[in-house]
């Protein structure tokens, strides 16, 4: 699979590409600053790409508005983005255009290169990996509000591995239950929040996502 | 519309004019007290009249403000709040109030205020109603005094017959028309006069200025260096301590790697935990040097990044156009950090609105909430803090927190934008 690596910090880089390389990725490019992020994005069409969202030149928010810029002119190209701090105000500016294939995580999360690797499949077959701080601050916001006071303590649980981006087999496992259950928390989520079910991993957590953001 | 703006002067002059009765007794009185100071009872008379006489210029100040939009500072030097009590207080009190260049002036302007002062206002008062008094001597007013007394002189008409009398009239019209074109004029110009008394001269005002300059770097430095204080410890106790932590894990784990390594694995596991959490609390200690948002995308995203991790929702609008200077917006930011978290833990609200925004070289944050109110600013409360830290700008806090809410804070840093696209 074909990946682009945008990341300033040489030792970060340097580790990424080494360890997508370990897990059969082909790093087409691996650049370090914005322009040459937009470039590559236009010129080597990745199959996704991992983008540091503070980048050189401005050291400002740069990666995110080049992988913004970069969706805007091919929708749905699969982005993950890497910061060292999360913002629901980011998750949501990505999540915004509803086309899937996005992951925003933090560094840390490159500590566990199996999980780590597992999002960058994820995204890059269109479906989403938000960290699980994006997802815990909004459940923490919402907890108070009543649709969500309905759900079981276990269906709290699916719904936040389910808001991650994760798939019915991968909550299974993590929460040693079969998956038969989980997709039956999962229907009871959809039916206490008022939801249509639907098996698109991706249009599942943009459901959640959007009633998270609800009021 | 000019005619009812004259009929107010006239009230207003009416009622100056009448203060000026106050700034008799008050001038004798102190002058008086003054000068029993050297028989020791003025010691004790004369502070609580200066004080008299400072709220009875206040209110002078007051009425200016409000009544012709004349704006006159204090000039009053601060007391030190560490008096001493009894006699020995009393005489330091005096001699303080004494000392102040500001008192002398305020008696100077007692005796301009009861002559220059009050003839003005009355002047300002006087004219519609001698206007009126040409009504009334046309009306038939003017026989008796006439029988009684011979002629008499209406402004410059002399009335000895019902033919002058009626001319009366279009005089006292004239007189009203004056009246409400001048008694505005003339009310704004008492006060333009109490200000050129009351006002601080550019001496004083630069001797307050470097006042409130000593004062505000003082607490700027002393601010830094308990935040660096702070951050040092933040350090001290955490990321390093992690760090030396994972160090000694990783060297047992290279001497126990091929004896145990059923042990190796779990000191590695126990590694990685720990450089995750001192990721982690190196992320917290970032947020509150500098918040990422803040460096990236500007205040207005800081702010909104801000409320929607606070637990109580907040409707944010902001409306900047460009960035403020890089110290200032971290001020702002932390500033509006810390009122939300008061508000949040303090006043039980349930909604919060943030508002921000720049007008006429003016950075203006206004936070409401629907809480119970009552907040005030305490010398050791969190406001009081942002007070101290917005001052080092010369920017202002102000609370409006009546019991049982809403609770509002307003904030005011003056400062320049940049232009929007120049960040950085």
């Amino acid at each position: 699979m074909r990946v682009v690596v945008a990341e300033d910090l040489f030792l970060l880089r340097d580790g990424l590409v080494r360890m997508l390389e370990a897990y059969d990725f082909e790093v087409v490019a691996a650049v370090e600053s914005g322009p040459e992020l937009s470039k590559a994005l236009a010129e080597l069409e990745p199959e996704v790409a991992v983008v540091d969202v503070r980048l050189p030149p401005s050291f400002s928010d740069e990666g995110l508005q080049c992988a913004l810029a970069a969706r805007r002119a091919r929708p749905g190209l699969p982005v993950l983005v890497l910061s060292q701090h999360v913002e629901q105000l980011y998750a949501r500016e990505l999540l915004a255009d509803g086309s899937g294939g996005i992951g925003y995580l933090l560094k840390d999360r490159v500590f566990d290169a199996d999980q780590f690797i597992d999002a960058v499949r994820r995204v890059a077959a269109g479906g989403t990996a938000m960290d699980p701080q994006v997802i815990s601050q909004l459940l923490d916001r919402r907890a108070q509000d009543r649709p969500l006071a309905r759900l079981t303590p276990r269906e709290l649980e699916v719904m936040e591995l389910m808001a991650e981006g994760r798939s019915n087999a991968a909550i299974a496992s993590q929460l040693f239950v079969t998956e038969r259950a989980v997709a039956k928390h999962t229907s009871n989520i959809f039916g206490k929040l008022g939801l249509p079910p639907s098996d698109d991993n991706n249009r599942r957590v943009l459901a959640v996502l959007a009633y998270l953001d609800r009021g | 519309m000019r005619a009812r703006k004259g009929l107010t002067a006239c009230v207003r002059g009416f009622a100056v004019s009448w203060l000026a009765l106050v700034s008799i007794t008050l001038s004798v009185l102190t002058i008086v007290s003054i000068s029993l100071i050297p028989l020791g009872i003025g010691v004790f008379s004369t502070p609580p009249l200066i004080r008299a006489v400072r709220a009875h210029a206040n209110r002078r100040r007051l009425l200016a403000a409000a009544w012709s939009d004349v704006r006159i500072q204090l000039p009053y030097r601060p007391l030190p709040a560490d008096r001493r009590s009894g006699i020995t207080g009393q005489v330091e009190l005096c001699t303080l109030l004494l000392k102040d260049p500001a008192t002398w002036r305020d008696l100077l302007w007692l005796q301009v205020d009861m002559t220059a002062g009050y003839t003005i206002a009355l002047l300002a008062f006087a004219l519609m109603p001698y206007g009126l008094e040409g009504f009334v001597l046309a009306a038939g007013v003017w026989r008796p005094i006439v029988d009684a007394s011979g002629t008499y002189w209406y402004a410059f008409l002399p009335i000895d017959s019902l033919t002058t009398a009626l001319l009366a009239v279009p005089v006292g019209v004239g007189f009203i028309a004056l009246g409400s074109v001048l008694s505005p004029v003339l009310l704004r110009g008492h006060f333009l006069l109490a200000r050129s008394f009351l006002d601080p001269t550019p001496h004083m005002a630069l001797e307050q200025r470097v006042r409130q300059l000593t004062e505000t770097r003082h607490d700027a430095v002393d601010t830094s260096a308990a935040e660096l204080r702070r951050i040092e410890r933040d350090l001290h106790d955490g990321a390093q301590a992690r760090l030396v932590a994972m160090g000694m894990s990783l060297g047992t784990v290279e001497a126990l790697i091929e004896k145990d390594p059923a042990k190796a694995r779990e000191l590695l596991a126990a590694a990685r935990t720990n450089s995750a959490e001192a990721l982690t609390e190196l992320r917290d200690l970032v947020r509150g040097i500098h918040p990422p948002v803040l460096a990236e995308r500007g205040l207005g995203d800081a702010v909104r990044a801000l409320a929607l991790r606070m637990a109580v929702p907040v409707e944010v609008d902001v409306d900047l156009t460009g960035r403020p200077d890089e110290p200032v917006e971290s001020a702002a930011y932390f500033a509006v950090s810390e009122v939300l978290t008061n508000a949040a833990k303090h006043a039980g609200a349930s909604r919060m609105w943030l508002d921000v925004h720049h007008q006429d070289g003016m950075l203006r944050i206004t936070v409401t909430d629907d809480g119970r109110g009552g907040a005030e600013i305490t010398p050791e409360g969190g406001l009081s803090g942002v007070e101290r830290r917005l001052g080092t700008f010369d920017g202002v806090l102000a609370v409006s927190s009546p019991a049982g809410g809403p609770t509002m804070v307003t904030m005011e840093i003056p400062c320049g934008l940049s232009a929007p696209n120049a960040a950085r």
